[in-house]
């Protein structure tokens, strides 16, 4: 426990200008996390982490695409933590002073290709998305991995058709893995997660852009301490451990 | 002791009822608030939503038409033919009214999608996909709205009084003639509702029709799904969106009353 | 011109065995109490209800006969049917009621219309082509089923209780157009009712059917006068028995003897008219050969008469004057004595 907080510490003091940290023993108690849906399983994996680290602590996540949540916390939304999957949604939350204290880039992701699996269209690269035989689909404009992904086809100068624009990244990814699509673009995570249904083909690191997943506490925070040592965690040794262990690269 | 008590129960009751009645009124009246009314043309005119909006007249249209179709003989197979596993048939021809959409959608996809039961035959021998398409969008709206027309034909047709076939069949109709000039007239109000109920539906539909068809503007992108959609993006516009979707089932529900109630 | 059918049937508890023949000559009426299967005969004729055995032919050519595996459906059958509610079609005006049936066998509209317009002349509904059935009375309901029925020309004409939806006032006045109309049809005519007066008034011809069976069949005059059964016996209003007769006496299956003045011998019915039915407080003197004891049950008025229920070892009905009622203080009840002579006795083969 005390080492942990310790690492903790250093992690966070790495980091530059943050609140007071806290003592663990003010961290108990009920915390709402808002999380976009990309960091589903990495969070939950984070919770359990953050409990053994806090015990007492009751961390509950709501995943939902970021421009949901945002709407979700512009209603009234009763929540501690919000993290985003980009930088435009959560400056919106800060420019409606959803948020307290400046948001904090805790974990980078990387976009991939995701086709079938064993990759039966043979697609090597962004080219081949716009092949007649490829059915791709994307993502909605306002979803951030849409954002992503049309700066990785700019770079590549890739011009593909998408035949459905989804709701969110699950949307991609589970059309691709029914064989209803043949490729998509998502981020390394939801390619990880989906492992044995579909397969990912890597995009170069000159096309592709890195995404920031920003974290901050919510003004309105029922409990505050414990969200502040949320996303503490979140930026510890133990917490990027965690998320690294889904695909997430450091911030 | 009695009479307290009795003069009691209606106050409670009409308590009960109120707060029943508030439970669905105060988030239309929300949405009525919050509705930035000075951006609804703009909003109403924008060159997607009248996309959306067609898409969604033409697709839940074809639906209805589909579903007269194919749920007037099904109806008719369920009044008047005798046979086993009749209720069975019946309860699972139904039961898109009671499952999740994205089940439904799911399910559809299991059934026509690429790699589905009948999907795949129709790729490989006839180059047909189903799903990204307008016509996937019908079908998923035919999914989840056939059985209110069914269900609706079906009751009508039970409560018809069949001597009017039997002397209409004395003088000298046949089958199609019956069913033409006697049975279809005198159950035209129960068609009537049945209709416009599973057009409603059709139109309200969402979770199928973007789990089977996708979202692609002008293609599969119906009100429903651009209501959502635009909920992230521009907020105030989904709400004038919303508007339309709730006036258009309003009117419908409003007009249908008297005929639904005193259904024959 | 002829109509020859056996029909036999199980629906339900009813079990029908009728055979029945008619002409063009005649106006038939199926005369019965409810539930006998007047109108499940009347339906298997028009091939609504298959048989389970017999045959329906019409001018030699057969309908049905399940032995052959022969059915004609319903619409191929040249036959018109006035429904009992008469089941006008209420989406469709007057005159496309009485046009449907041609327009169903193929006749064009234009064609079709001008025929149907010919009858709503005839039955006097011109002015109502265009009405819809609800909007007409009840008589003027039935003369349209009428027109519809018969605009097809029909060889067989079915009527199942064609007064029946009528109130009393017009009854009568529809009755007489009615018989006018079955006049000037040339088809067989073959109604259902179980009101006598009706099937007296409309039909050349009684059967009368009890429990799915014929228990008599004839002209109205010698049904009313024979009757066969205790249904028949009730409608005309006299008092039947049946027994064995022999030698001037009749031995009746219910117990007690009947002098008769008939010679007749073997299993017979005879009819005692209730005025033939004397009642005395004490035992009568005189001639009279039939003399019992019995009991005064109950009196009804009957317009200018009394109706006495009698009991004893031969029970039945006594008509007598209200003076009589009086005098013999028979509202009381009480023990009386019943004489019949035997001349006023009517015997009958059964």
């Amino acid at each position: 426990m005390r080492r942990f907080f310790l690492l903790a510490l250093a992690a966070v003091s790495a980091c530059g200008s943050v609140p007071a940290p806290v003592s663990p023993d003010k961290a108990g108690g009920d915390l709402s996390v808002f999380a976009a849906a990309s960091l589903t399983e990495a969070f939950k994996a984070a919770g359990t982490g953050f409990k053994a680290a806090h015990p007492g602590s009751n961390p509950t996540f709501n995943f939902a695409g970021t421009p949901t949540l945002l709407t979700q916390l512009l209603q009234g939304a009763g929540a501690d933590v919000f993290a985003s999957a980009d930088q435009p949604n959560m400056q919106k939350a800060v420019d409606a002073k959803l948020v307290a204290g400046a948001p904090r880039v805790f974990a980078t992701n990387k976009l991939e290709i995701v086709v079938g699996a064993g990759n039966p269209k043979h697609i090597s690269g962004l080219a081949d998305l716009a092949r007649a035989d490829v059915l791709y689909i994307t993502e909605a404009p306002d979803v951030p991995a849409a954002k992503y992904a049309a700066q990785a086809l700019a770079a590549a100068g890739v011009k593909p058709a998408p035949r459905s624009l989804e709701a969110d990244v699950k949307g991609v990814v589970s059309k691709v893995a029914l064989g209803e699509a043949d490729a998509g673009i998502v981020y390394v995570t939801d390619v990880r997660a989906a492992r044995g249904r579909v397969s990912g083909v890597a995009i170069p690191d000159a096309q592709n852009p890195r995404a920031g997943y920003l974290v901050a506490e919510v003004r309105a925070a029922h409990n505050p301490y414990a969200a502040r040592a949320f996303i503490d965690y979140l930026l510890s040794a133990g917490g990027q451990q965690a998320l690294q262990g889904f695909g997430f690269t450091p911030p | 002791m009695t009479r307290p008590r009795r003069e009691r129960v209606p106050a409670a009751l009409g308590l009960l009822a109120g707060l029943g009645a508030a439970f669905f009124i105060l988030p239309l009246a929300g949405l009525l608030a919050r509705a930035p009314w000075g951006d609804a043309l703009t909003a109403l005119s924008a060159p997607e939503t009248l996309e959306a909006l067609r898409l969604s007249l033409v697709a839940s249209l074809t639906a209805t038409a589909v579903s007269l179709l194919l749920g007037v003989p099904l109806a008719w197979v369920y009044a008047r033919v005798e046979f086993p596993g009749r209720n069975l048939l019946r309860a699972l021809t139904t039961l898109p009214m009671v499952l999740p959409p994205v089940v439904g959608g799911i399910a559809l996809l299991l059934a026509f999608g690429r790699r589905g039961l009948l999907g795949m035959l129709l790729e490989r021998g006839f180059g047909i996909t189903l799903p990204f398409t307008t016509a996937g969008v019908v079908m998923a709206e035919t999914f989840v709205s056939m059985p209110f027309l069914v269900l609706t034909v079906e009751a009508g047709l039970r409560s018809l009084d069949s001597r009017y076939e039997e002397a209409a069949r004395t003088l000298g109709a046949g089958r199609w003639t019956v069913l033409g000039r006697v049975t279809l007239p005198l159950i035209a109000p129960s068609l009537f509702a049945g209709a416009v109920l599973s057009w409603a539906r059709a139109l309200g539909e969402f979770g199928a029709t973007i789990t089977f068809a996708g979202n692609f503007p002008g293609r599969t992108q119906t009100m429903p799904l651009a209501v959502y959609l635009l909920l992230e993006s521009r907020p105030e516009a989904s709400f004038i969106l919303s508007l339309v979707l709730l006036a258009v089932s309003l009117a419908v529900l409003v007009g249908l009353r008297d005929r639904w109630l005193g259904s024959p | 011109m002829s109509l020859a059918a056996e029909v036999g049937l199980q629906l339900g508890r009813l079990r029908l065995d009728v055979s029945l023949a008619a002409g063009g000559a005649e106006v038939v009426a199926l005369l019965g109490p409810n539930g006998a299967g007047k109108t499940t005969f009347l339906r298997a004729l028009a091939g609504l209800v298959p048989l389970d055995a017999g045959r329906v032919e019409l001018d030699g050519v057969t309908f049905e006969d399940p032995v052959r595996r022969v059915f004609v459906p319903t619409e191929r059958r040249p036959i018109g049917v006035v429904f009992q509610d008469y089941l006008l079609f209420p989406h469709l005006s007057v005159l496309d009621n009485v046009a449907f049936g041609l327009r169903s066998r193929g006749t064009g509209r234009k064609t079709a219309d001008g025929r149907a317009r010919d009858w709503l002349e005839r039955l006097d509904l011109a002015a109502y082509a265009t009405a819809r059935p609800d909007s007409l009375s009840g008589g003027q309901r039935q003369r349209v089923a009428l027109a519809r029925a018969l605009a097809t020309d029909p060889r067989l004409l079915l009527l199942d209780e064609p007064l029946a939806a009528l109130d009393a006032s017009t009854r009568a006045e529809v009755r007489r157009d009615l018989k006018r109309h079955l006049a000037s049809f040339e088809g067989i005519r073959l109604l259902v009712t179980h009101d006598p007066l009706e099937a007296i008034a409309l039909a050349d011809r009684l059967v009368v059917l009890e429990s799915g069976t014929v228990t008599q069949s004839g002209t109205p005059a010698e049904v009313t006068a024979r009757p066969r059964s205790q249904y028949v016996a009730d409608l005309v209003g006299v008092n039947l028995f049946r027994g064995a007769a022999a030698g001037g006496v009749l031995s009746l299956a219910g117990g007690g003897l009947l002098a008769v003045a008939d010679a007749a011998a073997g299993d017979v019915f005879a009819v005692v008219h209730p005025r033939a039915v004397a009642v005395h407080r004490q035992r009568p003197e005189g001639s009279p050969r039939n003399v019992w004891r019995g009991r005064a049950e109950g009196v009804e008025l009957a317009g200018d008469r009394a109706r006495v229920r009698v009991s004893g070892e031969i029970s039945l009905v006594a008509e007598v004057t209200p003076a009589a009622v009086a005098e013999l203080a028979l509202a009381a009840g009480g023990e009386v004595w019943i004489s019949v002579k035997a001349t006023e006795v009517a015997v009958y083969p059964a």
